[in-house]
C-alpha cells in the first residue's frame, strides 16, 4: 500500500513535464474544434479578411440561429443520422450477440478460420466493394432509401463488434453456463437468462462503439447510394452549406457543433462504461 | 469441455445469421468485383469478357507512382499515429489530477462524424484566411499566404496530418488500455530496486506493449490504406494527382468515369496488397505467441 502511494509521487519537474506533454497532445487533438468554434462565432465578412485573428471581433452566436433558416432541412439530417445509427446498432446487436457467444464458448472445428474471416471483412472497406454493392442495392430496390445506408453499414460494423464482445464474454466464468446446463436449462435459455445479463456492460460498450461508428464514419454509402435530400444523414447534409458562390463557413461550423452535440452528450454520460469496457475487451488476447 | 454434436450444431446456428449477412453484403460483392475485373463493364448495355486486359492497362508509370505514393502515405500516417498515440497514452497513464477529464477530451476526433473534422481541417489549411497559414505569418515564419492544399507537397502532408488526427484517439485509448493491463507489481519490484521512471518505462512498459502495438498498427494500417473520406473531401486526389492514393484512384475510375471493369481490377489489387499485409501480420503474431 505504502509502495503504491510512493511510486506515484512525482517531483515538481515531472509534473511540469507531464502537464506540458498532455497540453501538447490535447492541443493537437482539440485545435480544430477550438478553431471551428471561433469560426462559428465570427461574422462571415470578418472571416474572409486578413491578417488572421484567432479571437473573433464582434463575435456572436448569430450563426447558430441563421443556420436553421439557410438550410431548413438541417434538423431532419440530424434526425436521419440518429435513426440510421439506431437501427444499425439494433441490427448489429441482434446478429453479433449470438455469434460472439458461439466464438467465446464453443470450440468447434473451423472456429478460428471463421473468426479470421470476420476480421478480413475489415480489410474490404466500402470503397473497394462500391460497384457491386451499388448493383446489389439496386437489385434489392433499396437505392435512395434509409436501407441503402443501413444495409451496408451493418455489414462493416459486425466484425469489430464480434471481436469486442467475444473477448468480453470469454471473461465470464464457464462454470456459470455449466451450472445452468446441469440444472437442465436449455442452451438458448442459458444464453438468454444467464449470459446476457452478465454480459450487459460489454453489450453496452459494443452498442456504443457501433453507434459511434455508424454516426461518425459512414459517409461513403450515403454519398453513393442515396441522392434523396429527405434521407441524407448529417455528414452529407452539411454539404448544403457549400453554396454556389462560397462556403458559409460560420454557419457550417455552427451546424457541425449542433450536429455533434447529441453524440458528445451521449458519450459524456456513458464514457465510464466506454473506457472500462475497451480496457476489458480490447487488450486481452 | 468436449463438444458433442448438438453443441456444435447449436454454435453454428448462433453464427448463422451474422455469417449469412456478411456473405451477402461483403463476400458476394467481393466475388463479383473479381469477376468484373476481367470484363469491360461500364454504362453500356453489353459486357464482354476481356481477360487480363484491365490488369495490363493498369501497369504503367502513372500507376506505379500511385502505388508508391499510397505506400508512403500509409507508412508516414501509421508511424505518426503510433508515435503520437503511444506518447499520448503514456502521458494520460500518469497519476496526475485531471486525468479522467483529459481522457475524455481525447475522444472527440473519433466520435465526431469524419466529414465534420475534415471540414475543420480544410478551413485551417486555407491559405488566405486559415489558422495555420495565419499563425505562421503572424510569427513571421513564412512571408506570404501558404495554400496548403493547392501545392503538391504540402497537400500530401496536410492529408496525412488530418488522417493522423482522426486515427490518434483510437490508438491512444487502446494503448492506454494495454498499459493499464501491465501488472503493477512489476513496477513496484523495479521501483524497490531503485529503477527510475524512464528506465521502468523503457524496460517494462515498452516491451510488454509490443503485442498491442503490433495489433494496433496492423488495424490502423488497414484503415489508413483504405482511407477515402479525408483525401476526397480535402483535395479529391489533387493537385494534379499528388494526393491520389490507390483507393482514390479506384473511386475515380470506377464511380467517376463509370469504367467498372478497370475500377474492379484496381480494387482487386488493393485487396491483394491488404491480404499480403494480413498474412504477414498473422505470421508475426503466431511467432510471438510461440515464443511465450
Amino acid at each position: 500500500m505504502n509502495n503504491k502511494a510512493m511510486i506515484h509521487r512525482y517531483h515538481w519537474y515531472e509534473y511540469v513535464g507531464i502537464y506540458l506533454g498532455i497540453f501538447l497532445f490535447l492541443a493537437f487533438v482539440l485545435a480544430p474544434f477550438v478553431e471551428g468554434f471561433m469560426v462559428s462565432l465570427k461574422p462571415l465578412g470578418l472571416l474572409f479578411s486578413s491578417p488572421y485573428r484567432f479571437w473573433p471581433q464582434n463575435g456572436s452566436f448569430n450563426a447558430y440561429f441563421t443556420m436553421w433558416e439557410s438550410v431548413p432541412g438541417f434538423a431532419r439530417y440530424i434526425f436521419n443520422s440518429f435513426l440510421i445509427s439506431t437501427i444499425v446498432t439494433i441490427v448489429v446487436l441482434i446478429l453479433v450477440v449470438p455469434a460472439a457467444y458461439a466464438f467465446a464458448r464453443f470450440e468447434f472445428r473451423g472456429a478460428g478460420v471463421m473468426l479470421g474471416t470476420f476480421l478480413a471483412v475489415n480489410m474490404f472497406s466500402g470503397a473497394v466493394l462500391l460497384i457491386p454493392l451499388y448493383r446489389l442495392m439496386r437489385s434489392m430496390g433499396v437505392l435512395n432509401t434509409y436501407f441503402a445506408m443501413i444495409v451496408p453499414g451493418v455489414a462493416f460494423l459486425i466484425p469489430s463488434a464480434i471481436w469486442l464482445l467475444r473477448t468480453y464474454m470469454m471473461r465470464i466464468p464457464r462454470e456459470l453456463d455449466e451450472a445452468a446446463w446441469v440444472d437442465g436449462a436449455s442452451k438458448l435459455y442459458t444464453l438468454r437468462r444467464v449470459i446476457l445479463p452478465i454480459a450487459m456492460p460489454g453489450i453496452i460498450v459494443v452498442a456504443m462503439t457501433t453507434f459511434i461508428g455508424s454516426y461518425a464514419q459512414q459517409f461513403i454509402f450515403a454519398l453513393t447510394f442515396n441522392s434523396k435530400t429527405d434521407y441524407m444523414p448529417l455528414a452529407v447534409g452539411l454539404f448544403a452549406y457549400f453554396g454556389r458562390q462560397e462556403v458559409v463557413w460560420n454557419e457550417l461550423m455552427a451546424a457541425s457543433f449542433v450536429g455533434i452535440a447529441p453524440a458528445i452528450i451521449l458519450i459524456f454520460f456513458l464514457q465510464r462504461y466506454l473506457v472500462a469496457g475497451l480496457t476489458a475487451g480490447a487488450v486481452k488476447q | 469441455m468436449s463438444m458433442n454434436r448438438s453443441a456444435v450444431i447449436f454454435a453454428w446456428l448462433l453464427l448463422a445469421p451474422a455469417l449469412l449477412y456478411v456473405a451477402v453484403i461483403v463476400a458476394y460483392p467481393l466475388v463479383e468485383t473479381f469477376i468484373l475485373s476481367f470484363t469491360d463493364a461500364s454504362l453500356k448495355k453489353t459486357t464482354d469478357w476481356v481477360g487480363w486486359v484491365n490488369y495490363e492497362k493498369i501497369f504503367n508509370a502513372t500507376f506505379a507512382e500511385v502505388i508508391g505514393r499510397t505506400f508512403l502515405w500509409t507508412f508516414f500516417s501509421v508511424s505518426l499515429k503510433m508515435i503520437i498515440g503511444v506518447f499520448g497514452a503514456s502521458m494520460l497513464n500518469s497519476a496526475v489530477p485531471g486525468r479522467a477529464l483529459f481522457r475524455i477530451l481525447t475522444m472527440p476526433p473519433w466520435i465526431v462524424p469524419m466529414a465534420i473534422g475534415i471540414f475543420m481541417w480544410g478551413w485551417m489549411y486555407n491559405g488566405q484566411f486559415g489558422m495555420i497559414s495565419g499563425l505562421l505569418q503572424n510569427f513571421g515564419i513564412v512571408d506570404g499566404p501558404v495554400a496548403f492544399l493547392a501545392r503538391g507537397e504540402t497537400a500530401f502532408w496536410a492529408t496525412i496530418i488530418t488522417d493522423v488526427w482522426i486515427g490518434v484517439p483510437m490508438v491512444t485509448i487502446y494503448m492506454l488500455a494495454a498499459m493499464q493491463s501491465v501488472p503493477q507489481d512489476l513496477y513496484e519490484a523495479a521501483w524497490t530496486d531503485g529503477a527510475g521512471r524512464i528506465y521502468r518505462f523503457r524496460r517494462i512498459t515498452l516491451p510488454l506493449l509490443v503485442p498491442a502495438m503490433i495489433t494496433m498498427s496492423m488495424l490502423s494500417l488497414i484503415a489508413t490504406f483504405n482511407s477515402f473520406d479525408i483525401i476526397w473531401i480535402l483535395t479529391r486526389g489533387g493537385p494534379s494527382g499528388e494526393t491520389t492514393t490507390m483507393i482514390i484512384d479506384t473511386y475515380r475510375v470506377a464511380i467517376g468515369s463509370y469504367k467498372y471493369g478497370e475500377g474492379a481490377a484496381r480494387a482487386v489489387l488493393i485487396c491483394l496488397f491488404l491480404s499480403v499485409f494480413c498474412f504477414c501480420y498473422f505470421r508475426v503474431t503466431s511467432r510471438l505467441g510461440q515464443n511465450r
